[in-house]
């Protein structure tokens, strides 16, 4: 009985007593979920351009901010880093296409996402052999001190991210829709024939859309890093996207950004007003189960359609 | 002409539906078995039993659960870990509220008290396909670990969070779990319970259950219309899977390492034996024993590569370099050879039963 | 088809053909803004081979997955045997001896063509996942009697070289062939058959209408199938369902379709081969 109200009970009670506490615990919440949209979307631009269900997209994020943090370190000015880390990833984008996509074209979707994970332990293993396995501070200037706004307490750093994110997806938006290059991306996620038959080869479309998700992984690389340093437990924490995944479906941008924001603004609320009751660092499981239970009644996402299979 | 199967009509469909159909390979498995029962207990060191064979026959087991959810019915789990976890907390708990019980039940109890939580986490399979259950199966990863460090229960109120396995006879004096143990009573016992288990799931996979799990992972539709129910054929993946990784947790407690915490089935076991599954094979028994000796033999080979080559204190390094020809062979062998070591095996045996005449 | 021809012909078989087996009553499905089926009943009598012709996107293969269960349409009904049914589902339709192929192969390519048969056995085994586990009693002895019904098929088909080699490997031919195979394990009362000829030569068509035929006429299957190749419709069937963009456009005799104007006008332009 006792645990019943400390777990449905007092947990309100205490919201509704600090209201103002919580919505700073909520506005936190939200600025973290920018960090998982941002590697959302990053697997949605894959999926949707080559169906490929990237789980490396985390282990990216950790590989482009080794690189750069690397660069930092060697002395390089920041645009020079980040001029070369972007040309690594473009590289990388390529070799992965080269390597691992062509060679497994038309195979089920299933080997190609394990053969994702495959990429995911090579980068894992390559970035930190060559620049080892310690933290690395990252300082890129962004201030990390509260602010007040509307009497709330916020994190200035936070706010900048969102800033980020919000400029980085316009910038998409932008690309997809008045480049040729971004044209040609969004028919080949309509529909691979016609894409083919407006005569962008496949191939060059998907080193495109990989170098594109790698910059989106870099932003979100410098942005993490910067926050809590450069670190293994960067490719972890960018598993998360794979709930924010399930709840805003796969192949929608939206749904990304808004899947991020439930993810991290769930997670957080729940941290802080359930975690104690139940034993603390429920963070680590609450956005797999959220999306579990999410799974059993929209499978779909709150984005994706319903599709009825064909025979 | 070491390895012919001309000659050998198969009068009956009895003997084409026996386990092995092939004499050759009746025999080779009674070699394989008479070396893994009496050979190597008699030649290994403890050494080699605790740090390389032990750990081995498990993760073979564990590979083989995996196999049959993964490989067999299509179903990406990257919580085999945290099932592992669930059979060797379940096997303890049983094991201290109920000392009298016998080590056999206990263990077949974690096993099915596993195959029931697995079955909890399968339930979104009915409406998601392959790869989006990974992230069901990453719920139960993170879910289950947390509960086993987080709640005190479960470790009996141990202020470590370490649960040491109690010593468990198998009859009278003999004991095969816990410090009591040898390692050679140890090993053997864990060999049994793998062996029969791997008999076992030969079996299942070669009869009704494994065809319905295999129909469901090539064509689920077709499946469904020829009457085969896919949420209950999932589950009963699940379940078995679950079950073949619970034990193979609880082993992993009681025999091999005799004390554990919860921190020591974390995702990269699960990632570890999945590994297993693609460079072994999918969808074979076998494979799932090949894989688990590749992977328990890669790291000690290259730290003792490593060491020849006169870098000592390269720990770090040697697992990052795992890391990435990990990576790198899974990749490798999903573009060359899906089925993995178990396929190349066959193309040998194949080769060897033509030889010496291609024709 | 003249090796068809010299069967017994349709006329004569007509003696065969008992009561109404399934019914499809009106019925109307969407897909977001395209209606695949409106308004379509006609029904199906035990012991005969109906075809449903139509032009590409015509609904037929629609109507095969509604008859069976895998859609649900949003008007209508199935009577299975005189039972109306609330919703068709595809276990009951297995269960109730409804199999069929399907128009893009379905088979589970992974498995040997020996396996994929096999699992058209299914619905038939009792046996527990425990006498499984230890292939005994029961379970050894299902397996045997299965395995030698199945044998029979694939003599029937004519296959037996091919029993062990996973059907991905196949070629298209035979991969059809196994489909068959696998439906016929079922021993079905009604075989739906989508597009059981298409993309076959000459002689494989023959090879599949004596099968289809011997089948009807041997074990008294009802055979519902979809076809383009109006030679062979002509051929085998009894009587004939024509759709066109989801309507029912005619219903009859072979002969008397044929000289529909109706029918005319809807494959006008479209080939005849
Ligand atoms: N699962 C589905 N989702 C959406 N639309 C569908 C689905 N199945 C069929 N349709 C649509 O319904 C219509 C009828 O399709 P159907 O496959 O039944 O035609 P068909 O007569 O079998 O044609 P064909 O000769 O090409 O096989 C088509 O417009 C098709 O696009
Ligand atoms: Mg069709």
């Amino acid at each position: 009985m006792e645990t019943l109200s400390a777990v449905l009970v007092e947990p309100f009670v205490a919201i509704a007593e600090a209201p103002m506490f919580f919505f700073e615990v909520l506005i936190g919440g939200l600025l973290s979920g920018v960090m998982y949209a941002l590697v959302a979307l990053g697997f949605v631009l894959i999926f949707k351009a080559s169906g490929v269900f990237n789980f490396a997209q985390g282990a990216m994020v950790l590989f482009a901010a080794l690189f750069f943090v690397g660069f930092i370190d060697l002395g390089w000015p920041i645009w020079l880093s980040l001029v070369v880390t972007v040309g690594v990833m473009v590289l990388l984008a390529l070799v992965i296409e080269r390597a691992v996509l062509r060679p497994l074209v038309n195979q089920d979707p299933i080997i190609l996402f394990m053969a994702t994970i495959g990429i995911t332990f090579f980068l894992d293993g390559f970035g930190q052999t060559l620049w080892g396995s310690d933290v690395r501070r990252l300082d890129i200037g962004i201030p990390d001190d509260p602010l007040i706004v509307a009497g709330l307490y916020v994190n200035q750093f936070d706010i900048y991210a969102a800033v980020i994110c919000g400029l980085l997806v316009l910038g998409l938006a932008l690309f997809f829709q008045f480049t040729p290059t971004g044209r040609a991306l969004r028919a080949v996620a309509d529909d691979h024939q016609a894409a083919m038959s407006v005569g962008v080869p496949l191939n060059v479309i998907w080193a495109i859309v990989w170098t594109v998700a790698g910059i989106v992984g870099l932003v979100a690389g410098i942005m993490w890093g910067a926050k809590l340093g450069v670190q293994f437990n960067l490719a972890l924490i960018a598993l998360k996207a794979l709930p924010v995944l399930i709840l805003g479906g796969f192949t929608s941008v939206p749904g990304a950004i808004v899947g991020g924001l439930i993810i991290g603004a769930g997670e957080k609320v729940a941290e802080v007003f359930w975690g104690e009751v139940l034993g603390g660092a429920i963070e680590d499981w609450f956005a797999y189960m959220l999306a579990m239970v999410f799974l059993l009644f929209r499978p779909q996402g709150l984005f994706g359609e319903k599709i009825i299979e064909r025979v | 002409m070491i390895y012919r199967e001309t000659g050998q009509f198969k009068t009956s469909y009895a003997a084409d539906q026996a386990i092995f159909p092939i004499a050759q390979d009746r025999l080779g498995m009674l070699v394989i078995l008479a070396v893994a029962f009496v050979a190597v207990p008699l030649m290994a060191s403890d050494y080699w039993l605790t740090t390389i064979l032990l750990p081995f026959v498990i993760y073979g087991l564990a590979a083989l659960g995996l196999n049959i959810l993964t490989g067999y019915a299509g179903q990406l789990s990257l919580g085999t870990g945290g099932f592992m976890a669930c059979g060797a907390f379940a096997a303890y708990k049983l094991a201290t509220a109920f000392p009298e019980l016998h080590v056999l039940v206990v263990f077949a109890l974690s096993g099915l008290i596993t195959a029931a939580v697995g079955m909890l986490f399968g339930l979104p399979s009915l409406r998601i396909k392959g790869f989006y259950l990974a992230v069901a199966t990453l719920a139960a990863q993170f879910f289950l670990l947390w509960l086993f460090n987080k709640v005190p229960w479960f470790t009996n109120y141990s202020s470590s969070g370490v649960i040491s396995a109690p010593p468990l006879a198998i009859w009278g004096e003999t004991y095969v779990t816990g410090f009591e143990a040898t390692p050679r009573a140890k090993y053997l016992f864990a060999l049994t319970v793998v062996t029969l288990l791997a008999l076992a799931a030969k079996n299942m996979t070669r009869l009704k259950i494994g065809r319905a799990w295999m129909a469901i992972r090539d064509m689920d539709i077709a499946a469904e219309i020829i009457g085969i129910r896919p949420l209950a054929t999932k589950l009963s993946a699940f379940a078995v899977s679950s079950f073949y990784c619970g034990v193979a947790g609880a082993l992993w407690a009681f025999a091999y390492t005799g004390a554990v915490e919860a921190l020591a089935f974390d995702i990269n076991v699960s990632f570890r034996i999945l590994f297993m599954i693609i460079i072994g094979g999918l969808g074979s028994i076998l494979g799932s024993f090949l894989g688990a000796g590749f992977i328990v033999l890669l790291p000690i080979f290259l730290n003792n590569a490593l060491l020849a080559m006169g870098m000592a204190e390269a720990v770090a390094l040697a697992s990052h370099l795992e890391f990435m020809i990990m990576g790198a062979l899974i990749i490798l062998f999903l573009i060359v050879e899906p089925h993995g070591l178990a396929r190349l095996w066959q193309i040998l045996k194949e080769k060897l039963r033509k030889w010496p005449f291609p024709y | 088809m003249s090796g068809v021809q010299q069967r017994e012909s349709a006329v004569q078989r007509k003696r065969h053909i008992g009561d109404v087996l399934l019914a499809a009553e009106n019925i109307g499905l969407r897909f977001g803004g395209v209606q695949a089926l409106a308004g379509v009943s006609f029904d199906i009598r035990e012991g005969e081979i109906r075809a449903i012709i139509g032009p590409n996107g015509a609904g037929k293969s629609s109507m095969l997955n509604v008859i069976n269960g895998f859609y649900q349409p949003q008007e209508g009904h199935i009577v299975w045997r005189g039972q109306r049914m609330r919703r068709m589902r595809p276990h009951f339709a297995a269960r109730n001896g409804i199999a069929r192929t399907f128009q893009n192969i379905a088979l589970f390519k992974g498995m040997t063509t020996l396996d994929n048969i096999m699992t058209g056995r299914m619905l038939k085994m009792r046996a527990t996942m425990l006498e499984q586990a230890v292939f005994w009693g029961r379970a050894r002895r299902e397996e045997l009697e299965h395995r030698a019904f199945v044998e029979r098929i694939i003599d029937f088909l004519e296959i037996p070289h091919i029993r062990n080699v996973p059907v991905g490997k196949l070629p298209y031919g035979l991969q059809k062939r196994v489909e068959l195979a696998r439906a016929l394990a079922m021993e079905p009362t009604l075989l739906l058959l989508d597009e059981p000829m298409a993309g076959m030569n000459l002689e494989e068509k023959e090879d599949m209408c004596r099968y289809i035929l011997d089948v009807n006429e041997e074990f008294g299957t009802t055979v519902a199938l979809i076809e383009h190749d109006m030679g062979v419709v002509m051929d085998i069937s009894d009587r004939v369902v024509v759709l066109d963009y989801g309507r029912l456009l005619a219903d009859g005799p072979p002969e008397e379709v044929r000289r529909d104007p109706e029918v005319i006008k809807a494959y006008l332009g479209v080939s005849q081969d």
